[in-house]
């Protein structure tokens, strides 16, 4: 499923909304989680997953094509962690 | 100094959007969220441009240890959500320090 039949989906189930505003509504939660991420904040979704941030640190890493060393800087990356809920309901009656 | 985004904090970003109440705003960042998890929940791929995508692997029985015991386990198989940030997500990140 890519983000406009995200937001298809999402206006057949809520006929009382227009889809150009559920397709604002869904880039507006995307673009708040994500600026939420880049100030180094946590987003905490009951029943989905939380969202954080973590450091890396800097290391040496190697260009596979030619072998040659090169410094990677140290930085943060964004990281999901799957909810409870989601979880069990992957692996149920396992 | 906000740490925490929540379901309300979303509530509020929408709400000069859909110009309607805020329990209806709840109601929609409830529903947009009920959408992507069902997806994931059916095992089916969600793509989102610009932010990242949850793709759904499944994990091989394996033995490990109870970490408090020592004692040898059998972690059983299991499907497991992966999130992969896009470039764009990863890049408004890389200068964030975590909170």
């Amino acid at each position: 499923m890519i983000k406009s039949e995200l937001v298809q989906r999402i206006a057949e189930r809520n006929p009382h909304l227009y889809q150009r505003d559920v397709e604002n509504v869904v880039n507006a939660i995307l673009d708040e989680i994500a600026g939420a991420m880049a100030r180094g904040d946590r987003v905490e979704l009951r029943g989905f997953g939380a969202f954080s941030v973590k450091r890396r640190n800097a290391r040496v890493g190697r260009n596979p094509r030619t072998g040659t060393h090169v410094e990677v800087q140290e930085k943060s990356v964004p990281f999901f962690k799957t909810g409870k809920e989601l979880r069990e309901r992957l692996n149920e009656g396992s | 100094m906000r740490q925490n985004l929540t379901r309300a904090d979303l509530t509020e970003t929408i709400y000069p959007i859909v110009k309607t109440s805020r329990r209806d705003c709840a109601a929609i960042v409830d529903a947009v969220i009920a959408e992507i998890v069902e997806t994931i929940a059916v095992g089916e791929e969600v793509k989102l441009s610009g932010f990242g995508s949850f793709v759904v692997r499944k994990k091989a029985e394996r033995m490990g240890r109870n970490p408090k015991s020592g004692e040898p386990a059998r972690i059983t198989p299991r499907r497991i959500v992966v999130f992969r940030a896009s470039r764009l997500l990863k890049a408004r990140v890389s200068k964030a320090v975590p909170s």
